[in-house]
């Protein structure tokens, strides 16, 4: 028998984001669609304004909003307060809500961290990268070291309680010593959350392209997986824990926003490229900003595409995305949700990854371990 | 009947017997030039790619020779093929003459011989012809030379053509008229055709395919299959131009089919001879012989539900094969299946390439095996040919295993390399001849098993493909037989279960354990790979598991992409098989019976 989805019970508030599609250059690594023909960005924020116009809400109250990029840093101060603003006038922001920044550190000048300040942001989140110059300079970034150590101090000078940074580490020739060097000055700086991505190169970048013809060579498997535990054994002796492949937080300061991705709760993402998700249907916007600035002009929604989920497709992502956390898979939700008990339907084969150290059953959760986290693509591919 | 030429082309493979009968074809009128199309014979895609003929085909070609005389000239094709060697001597057995092919670069080879023994056999008029004499490396006089030498038949009698080019085929139909004599018979006498060969046909059933001897055939007739004494009532009788002609009747000397309501082409047996219920001839024809199967394999499908789909395919092809046979089987490991048994290597491949193209299947096969014997302390002899129902070893007093005679030629500098192979494949009483000079004839008698594992592709790699091969089966002999098990983490994947000679079993269980390892995608934990005659562990891999497999990001943009890819590599994980929560993919199955040489 067909169980019927229960999605509502799971969804709490949504999240709002805004893809803010510009950088000053592009980092040699990164796929994420951004452009640096800064002259766009007056006519892009007409157009967010525009289909903020277009999909307004407010009804519904969202609990956490979040501008990422691109590099929302390099609009002005009042462009940033504009946005901020645009948001509060189109929607219900619940009055404990996350609301977080990206910002490069070359940005973060005093003035427009009291801009963000005032437009109600709560959270930074810096794309500090690495601490170490040499590395940043492979990396293509704009900004030193010192200017990171600068923005952080600048960030709590400015009164921002809630700060995380974004740091990269499986860089070609890295080792275990100068990563750990990286991690020892950003856990001095006492940052209350860090992403921590192994690099990750897409093949249309420079640096693919770099991989490929053998001018860059990564880091092996193995010290890319030394890398992943020791990473997490350092941060978790400093008293962060690892709540997702990886994010580390102090207790308490997960990115709420980010969770609602891996937790199927539903978001509404604006902007470029941006995907939104109602709990079924996911859709998303057109990733030029051209034909984004010109369908709203002409005042339709610029949707690239959207696709409705159907109960398996929902359950395989309920798998993939709660074996990347350390919360894992509530299984009474699970079975609520898609009727059918995990545990029963995968005995075997959850016995046998549980023998090997990959999973635990813990308060009523599938929850991967650390070893289990480092490959939870192939733990969802199992079960 | 003196004006009806009975004949067959013999050769080697590709020395260019489906390029010569299409000329004949072209020439004698039969198809139109646009229709043309190469290797008409060939119909199946498989024979054309593999340039192998494996099911026999008949055409009646009119010929007006240069006496001003019209001539039909039955051209009887066969197999190509060493595993077929029984169909083609029915073949043979339905004519007076061959043409015995022999390609102008490559000269005789083992099947040249083999087939040549084959038409001398049934006493035939034997025409050599040279062919592709339009290579660059063609050398007529070398061949010539060992046409009287290597096959003792009068070179001056030979022929040369070149079948592709269209050069020498008037000459070769004039010496079929002149050469080969008529078919003798009595059409007043009882009815005695000889089968050669039978197809089906959705809409007729089985077409049979006959040369008659004696006597004369019309439909309404009642014929009876001497053989398994069954009778039917002829529906048609006809000949074969390119497809089949209707006719009044078939008579004495005559080579064309009879559709008679049987069922299936298991039904009849190649080699049988029909006769007229009312009206028997005294004897059957001679040279009737039971085909039995020599190597045996299970046959399993990847995906489970795809079992009752598999069995339906297999009762498809069995309607045209009637040398395939199969029964249930099943496998711990695979799930259910079919225990199948073939006439030989290439039969089996013949059987897998057709069950995946023409049916669409994804299978795996189990290792090949012989059929052994066993004799038990009560007395009991068994034979078996799946691993399976390998006998409790401490109920067995004697095991024993097929040998077969293996006949190769090659040029002597590979002589060395040639018997060092045949020692290592247990090889024994062998002789040597040297046909001609820088040539060497080499006989040995070997396993079968070890003849089906692996040897012919080293075989062809040590002589660099100038050596050729030719076995027939012998009897069976004493052999001291284990039963060789894989595991996999600890469990056994019965499929790849091997009977083995005792002294080849570590060998044996090192290479498919070293195979194994290299098909088998690392995965996140250890996989031991274990060989294991009882409970005693002979050899042994790991294959080291990755630590780390997750992407670093996956958000609100990255989910559909991420899910998308999931189902894709869950889909490719429903066409491999899981053992002990391992992945094999079936690429493992087919490798532990790939050869090293490659």
């Amino acid at each position: 028998m067909a169980a019927v989805p229960n999605l509502d019970a799971h969804t709490g508030f949504p999240g709002l984001y805004i893809h803010v599609p510009f950088c000053i250059s592009k980092c040699p690594y990164c796929g994420f669609y951004s452009i640096t023909d800064l002259s766009l960005i007056r006519k892009y924020l007409s157009a967010l304004r525009l289909e903020m116009g277009l999909v307004k809400n407010q009804t519904q109250a969202f609990d956490t909003v979040y501008i990422g990029g691109g590099t929302p840093s390099v609009l002005s101060p009042r462009q940033i307060e504009e946005v901020l603003y645009s948001i509060r006038d189109s929607f219900r922001i619940a009055g404990h809500a996350e609301a977080t920044i990206e910002m490069n550190p070359a940005d973060t000048t005093s003035n427009l961290l009291r801009a963000v300040w005032r437009g109600g942001i709560n959270r930074l989140s810096i794309g500090v990268q690495s601490f170490n110059d040499a590395v940043l300079s492979f990396l293509g970034r704009r900004h030193r070291s010192a200017e990171a150590i600068a923005a952080i101090e600048a960030g709590r000078k400015a009164g921002f309680d809630n700060l995380s940074i974004d740091l990269i580490y499986g860089i070609p020739g890295q080792d275990t010593r100068s990563w750990l060097e990286t991690l020892k000055q950003a856990v001095a700086l006492k940052p209350d959350h860090l992403s921590c991505y192994e690099l990750t190169v897409e093949n249309p970048t420079p640096f693919g392209r770099d991989v490929r013809t053998g001018h860059i060579v990564l880091p092996d498997e193995t010290v890319k997986t030394t890398l992943f535990f020791r990473t997490a054994e350092f941060l978790e002796k400093h008293g962060y824990r690892q709540y997702e492949v990886s994010n580390f937080a102090r207790p308490g300061r997960e990115s709420r926003h980010n969770q609602k991705y891996w937790e199927h709760v539903p978001y509404l993402g604006l902007g470029p490229s941006a995907h939104s998700f109602s709990g079924y249907e996911r859709r998303w916007n057109v990733r030029s900003v051209h034909s984004y600035i010109e369908q709203l002009e002409c005042g339709i929604l610029p949707l690239e595409g959207r696709e409705m989920l159907d109960l398996e497709e929902i359950r395989t992502e309920t798998l993939f995305l709660g074996l990347r956390t350390t919360n894992g898979i509530p299984l009474g939700d699970f079975r609520s949700r898609f009727g059918s008990d995990l545990l029963k339907e995968k005995r075997g084969i959850i016995d046998f990854l549980a023998a090997n150290g990959f999973l635990t059953i813990q308060d009523g959760a599938l929850r991967p371990t650390r070893k289990g986290l480092a490959v939870a693509d192939s733990l969802a591919l199992a079960l | 009947m003196t004006n009806i030429r009975n004949f067959s082309i013999i050769a080697h493979i590709d020395h260019g017997k489906s390029t010569l009968a299409d000329r004949f074809i072209q020439y004698c009128g039969i198809v139109e030039e646009r229709n043309f199309q190469d290797q008409i014979l060939d119909n199946m895609d498989i024979e054309r790619e593999r340039g192998i003929t494996i099911k026999s085909q008949a055409v009646s070609l009119p010929y007006r020779a240069k006496d001003g005389v019209a001539y039909t000239l039955n051209l009887i094709d066969t197999p190509g093929h060493v595993d077929f060697s029984y169909e083609v001597s029915r073949s043979l057995a339905s004519c007076e003459g061959v043409l015995l092919l022999i390609d102008a670069a490559q000269g005789v080879q083992a099947q040249t011989l083999a087939n040549l023994y084959l038409a001398m056999e049934q006493n035939l008029e034997i025409i050599p012809v040279i062919n592709k004499i339009d290579l660059p490396a063609a050398d007529v006089n070398r061949v010539r030379a060992q046409v009287e030498a290597e096959l003792g038949l009068d070179p001056a009698g030979c022929l040369i053509c070149s079948a592709k080019m269209g050069i020498g085929i008037q000459e070769i139909l004039e010496a079929i008229v002149e050469r080969i004599p008529p078919p003798k018979g009595d059409p007043g006498s009882p009815l005695a055709a000889l089968i050669f060969d039978a197809k089906y046909d959705p809409f007729r059933g089985t077409v049979i395919h006959c040369r008659v001897f004696d006597g004369v055939v019309r439909a309404g007739d009642t014929i009876r299959f001497v053989h398994n004494n069954a009778t039917y009532r002829v529906e048609e009788v006809g000949r074969f131009l390119l497809h089949r002609e209707r006719t009044e009747s078939l008579s004495a000397g005559e080579v064309g089919y009879i559709i008679a309501g049987v069922k299936t082409v298991s039904d009849v047996r190649t080699g049988d001879t029909i006769t007229l219920e009312n009206r028997p001839c005294e004897k059957p024809l001679h040279g009737f012989k039971e085909v039995k199967p020599v190597v045996f394999a299970s046959i399993y499908p990847i995906a489970a539900d795809d079992y009752e789909n598999l069995s339906d395919c297999l009762a498809r092809y069995k309607l045209n094969d009637a040398s395939f046979i199969y029964e249930k089987d099943s496998s711990a490991a695979l799930g259910q299946g079919f225990r199948c048994g073939f006439l030989g290597l290439l039969h089996l491949d013949v059987v897998q390439e057709r069950l995946e193209r023409e049916f669409g299947l994804s299978i795996i096969i189990s290792v090949p095996s012989v059929r052994y014997r066993f004799t038990l302390k009560d007395g009991r002899i068994i034979y078996v040919d799946n691993p399976a129902h390998y006998p409790d070893p401490l109920s067995v007093i004697k095991s024993e295993e097929p040998y077969i005679r293996a006949s190769m030629m090659l040029p002597e500098r590979y002589l060395g390399a040639v018997m060092k192979l045949c020692m290592e494949k247990r090889g024994v009483n062998s002789t040597l001849n040297y046909p001609s000079p820088g040539r060497a004839e080499i006989v040995y008698e070997m396993p079968l098993a070890e003849v089906i594992f692996d040897y012919y592709d080293r075989f062809k790699s040590i002589t660099q493909g100038y050596g050729s091969f030719d076995y027939d089966v012998l009897d069976y002999r004493e052999s001291n037989l284990v039963l060789l098990d894989i595991l996999v983490n600890g469990e056994k994947v019965d499929a790849l279960s091997q009977i083995v000679h005792r002294e080849r079993a570590r060998a044996r269980a090192m290479q498919a354990c070293e195979r194994l390892k290299e098909e088998i995608p690392r995965q996140m934990f250890k996989i031991a790979i274990q060989g294991a005659i009882g409970g005693e562990i002979i050899s042994r891999t790991t294959i080291s598991p990755f630590r780390k497999d997750v992407t670093a990001k996956c958000y609100g943009g990255d989910i559909t992409r991420k899910r998308k890819l999931l189902e894709k590599q869950k889909k490719g994980k429903k066409r491999m098989k899981m053992i002990g929560n391992v992945i094999i993919p079936q690429s493992a199955f087919l490798a532990v019976l790939k050869s090293d040489a490659e």
